[in-house]
């Protein structure tokens, strides 16, 4: 029974770590009706700040904590007051992505920094224990525990009796009138970002000093812990955070206990789409209620999309085909050809997130499932790769769809969310499906392209087909947005409840658009996994996911020549003017960030 | 006369407010009726059960012979009911005739497919083919958007090709109206479509109206300014606190004394309500 104990020692260790991220991301939700995806590189900050105290300047722990509390507290104040202000009133799916942009920089910067190797960050806290019972507990238990509920009780208290802590609930309940009331919403925004980041960072000093290692990739698995936590108590309820945490701190626990490590984080996103779909307002939130009547074009930016000239685009797809004749380095042919491969990736997004309206953030496990899907037709069924490839494809369509279909009657936010989590759970299952994926070796020995007997092995052939695929797939796609079926898709993004009035049903055509989204990157995933030969479950990453979504607004949303633009600005340039990958990230970060404030509706416009 | 939309006993609540309180109401084809009474007497709320946007929690609502209690929006309006929203939703990034092309989706031969799988998948490898029959129909219902368009004059047929987003407050209601038409609806509902208009916008939106029930389209109406109210109407409903406390002829209703007190006894009078109060003196 000892060992039980311990499990639950740890999870509710953990789950007071999760709290500290939870509470706010619960807190920014309340007031701002965000999702702040920046939330785990503040966590990751707040780590590498005390890294910095422990090693380098050899603080006691006191100050420690409260040079993490400061630092963090003041870049949330900055996120705030240079990312996000300047969005207030823009589309609400604006500042969403902005924090996404956020997070890329701040992760690139500290991987910069301090090298992407994971670093040892020792714990200040005595190794004691306590023996109690058939169990024991550590100092640093305690100590975590202490500070979960100091934190809480902190923040009740703020909350409950300090001036700004009313402005602040004043704010979240209703916006507009706490501002007519005179509550300045500027500083209650700051504040929050600063107490939530503050608590944020504090929970990466805490998880560094618990398993006494710290990474630049803890960033991302922050931020989803934290949004599920939040998820399960009801997305912007503080309490309902805590709770949450403990209850996924627990559950992961116990999981663990189980079935084993490498299950930990399945359980997590399983129960968050379950929650998702279940109770969409949390396991303490309401009731159904009926959205409210939106105000026109909150979605995407209102544009115009640019219109190319019938001769140009001839013009374009002739140069295409004409420069391996041109052009003799094989290197920038083969990136070239990634980028038609990213290519496909950047229509098959902008289809669902920008002519449908759904944001999927987790497009990568498409890509995943066509490269899996296609790798194991050719290996396993002995299928010529020329068949094995569409039929990866559509398989990935339909699997794509069924995946997402519960999801379907989520909206806005939650869209990103379950897709963020769905994807996970993709890459999740390849891991732990040996049987059938190979688990972590991965698959080796993948046949490469080739028609017949003829091998595609030349840079200027993998080219040329993974041209004349994208054109075929950009063609059809442009054809179908131009189809009555288009313009149902669009009337579904601007406004579900509008079209669901004049007889649209949302779920069929999010269906369609999810199918024909998935089969184009299915295809895209199954050339990749031919021409590199070899695949497993980290080589489409959810970094893959937030670059095709940068992809999508980049070219314009919905737009098709606009997400095959961005795929060459975005990945072709920056390979060919070889620029190193630890900057990539960063540009890209950037690129969306500057996008979102300058230009929203991309490059070429929204369609 | 054959009784198009049967409403019985309808109930909804909200938490501990009971927005509509048993209402009963009955529209025959080719009447015209409209809904009036206080703002938050539950007028939009019933809009919302009838079209299928929000469920009842008790009574039935019964639509063309068929009971479509509780069924979706999509399904009611495939049954011919359209329907206007008091603030206006117009999808802001389509065009106007697209927007009323939108209307016509459940007139759509390829969108009338069964919902399964198969029907959803051979609308989409006909919308990429696009066969001559399709191409046809498109070209019908791009003549008939003109000609619903040409109702409102030369206020939407000059903007046909811009998004709806560039379209004037009182533009986007007439964008509803015209999408709500290309529904052919057997029952058109309207919520307050001249909220928000000036006196010559509110007139023109009257004759409009009025033009659509000369044309024996079926109306139900709920609508703030009474004298429109009380020239179209054939009956009129009276709604407060989300029961029925008057129903009858124009006349009738205007000197009912349940009436005058429901408009007179509120604490916040309107507009509307200073309009009763004055005509009732």
């Amino acid at each position: 029974m000892s060992s039980w104990f311990d499990y639950t020692i740890n999870g509710l260790v953990v789950g007071n770590i999760y709290a500290l991220l939870a509470v706010g991301l619960a807190l920014i939700f309340g007031v701002s009706h965000l999702i702040n995806f920046a939330q785990g590189s503040v966590y990751s900050v707040g780590a590498y700040v005390g890294l910095v105290c422990i090693t380098y300047l050899n603080t006691p722990l006191p100050l420690t904590i409260a040079i993490v509390l400061a630092s963090c507290g003041l870049l949330g104040i900055l996120i705030e007051r240079i990312g996000l202000r300047p969005l207030q009133g823009r589309t609400r799916i604006a500042p969403l992505l902005a924090t996404i942009g956020i997070s890329l920089v701040l992760d690139q910067i500290v991987q910069l920094v301090f090298s992407a190797q994971p670093r040892a960050l020792p714990s200040q806290v005595p190794d004691w224990r306590f023996v109690i019972g058939g169990g024991s507990i550590g100092a640093l238990d305690l100590l975590i525990a202490a500070i979960g509920l100091a934190s809480a009780a902190v923040l009740f208290a703020f909350l409950r009796f300090t001036k700004l802590g009313w402005a602040v609930r004043a704010t979240a309940q209703d916006r507009e009138a706490a501002q007519q009331m005179g509550v300045d919403v500027d500083r209650v925004d700051s504040a929050v970002f600063a107490i939530a980041s503050a608590l944020g960072g504090l929970s990466g000093l805490l998880v560094g000093m618990y398993y006494n290692n710290i990474s630049p990739a803890m960033s991302f698995q922050a931020t989803l812990k934290g949004i599920v936590a939040q998820v399960i108590g009801g997305v912007g309820n503080v309490p309902g955070a805590i709770f949450g945490s403990l209850f996924l701190g627990l559950t992961e626990s116990y999981g663990i206990a189980l079935f084993g490590t490498s299950y930990r984080n399945l359980f997590a996103f399983v129960i968050l789409i379950l929650v998702l779909i279940s109770w969409p307002n949390g396991l303490f939130g309401g009731r159904r209620s009926l959205p409210p009547e939106p105000l026109t074009g909150t979605f995407i930016a209102p544009s115009r999309p640019v219109l190319l000239p019938f001769w140009l685009v001839v013009a374009l797809v002739a140069t295409g085909l004409l420069l391996p004749v041109v052009v003799t380095s094989p290197y920038v042919i083969q990136t070239l050809s990634n980028a038609w491969l990213y290519g496909m990736l950047a229509l098959s997004l902008t289809l669902v997130a920008g002519t449908a309206g759904q944001i999927s953030l987790g497009h990568a496990a498409l890509l995943a499932i066509g490269g899996y899907a296609s790798a194991l037709l050719a290996l396993d069924l002995g299928l010529s790769v020329l068949v094995a490839i569409p039929l990866a494809g559509l398989i990935t369509g339909l699997i794509g769809t069924l995946l997402v279909y519960p999801a379907f009657g989520l909206r806005g936010h939650y869209v990103a969310i379950a897709t963020l989590g769905i994807g996970e759970i993709v890459s999740l299952v390849i891991l732990n499906w040996e049987s059938l994926t190979r688990g972590p070796i991965g698959i080796t020995g993948i046949p490469p392209l080739a028609i017949g007997k003829h091998d595609f092995y030349s840079a200027p052939a993998v080219y040329w087909l993974t041209f004349a695929v994208l054109v075929g797939l950009a063609l059809l796609q442009r054809r179908l947005l131009r189809s009555p079926l288009g313009r149902t898709l669009r009337a579904i993004r601007d406004d579900d409840v509008a079209a669901r009035t004049y007889g649209i049903n949302p779920n069929r055509y999010k269906g369609l658009a999810f199918a024909f989204s998935g089969f184009v990157a299915g295809v895209s995933g199954a050339i990749t996994a031919h021409l590199y030969s070899y695949i497993n479950f980290e080589t489409f990453t959810s970094q893959i996911s937030v670059l095709a979504l940068t992809m999508a607004i980049l070219g314009g949303l919905g737009n098709v020549f606009g997400a095959i633009a961005a795929a060459i600005a975005l990945v072709g340039l920056p390979e060919i003017f070889r620029v190193a990958s630890d900057y990539r990230m960063l540009i890209y970060g950037l690129a969306l960030l500057l996008l979102i404030r300058f230009r929203p509706q991309g490059l070429f416009g929204t369609v | 006369m054959t009784t198009l939309l049967d409403v019985s006993a309808l109930v909804r609540r909200f938490g501990g407010i009971t927005a509509v309180n048993k209402i009963d109401l009955a529209v025959t084809a080719g009447e015209f009726v409209s809904i009036i009474g206080p703002n938050g007497a539950g007028k939009t709320t019933l809009f919302n059960l009838i079209s299928g946007l929000d469920r009842p929690d008790s009574g039935t609502v019964q639509f063309a012979g068929e009971t479509v209690t509780g069924l979706a929006p999509d399904h009611i309006a495939a049954r011919g009911l359209a329907r206007t929203f008091q603030h206006g939703r117009v999808f802001a990034n389509l065009t106007v005739r697209e927007n009323v092309l939108i209307g016509a989706h459940t007139r759509q031969r390829a969108a009338r497919w069964p919902a399964l799988p198969i029907g959803a998948a051979l609308e989409f490898v006909a919308a990429l083919i696009r066969p001559t029959w399709m191409r046809d129909e498109q070209e019908l219902l791009d003549q008939e958007v003109r000609d619903i368009l040409g109702i409102f004059g030369d206020r939407l047929l000059p903007r046909i090709d811009d998004p709806a987003h560039s379209l004037s407050y009182a533009n986007r209601r007439r964008v509803e109206i015209a999408r709500a038409l290309a529904l052919k609806p057997k029952l058109l509902l309207l919520d307050e479509p001249t909220a928000g208009m000036n006196q010559t916008e509110t007139a023109e939106m009257k004759a409009l109206i009025g033009e659509l029930k000369r044309r024996g389209q079926t109306i139900l109406l709920i609508e703030h300014k009474l004298d429109l109210v009380m020239q179209l109407s054939d009956r009129v409903v009276v709604m407060d606190d989300g029961i029925k406390i008057a129903e009858g002829p124009p006349q009738v209703v205007r000197h009912d004394p349940a009436v005058i007190e429901a408009y007179l006894g509120h604490p916040t009078l309107g507009a509307a309500e200073k309009v009763v109060a004055a005509e009732a003196s």
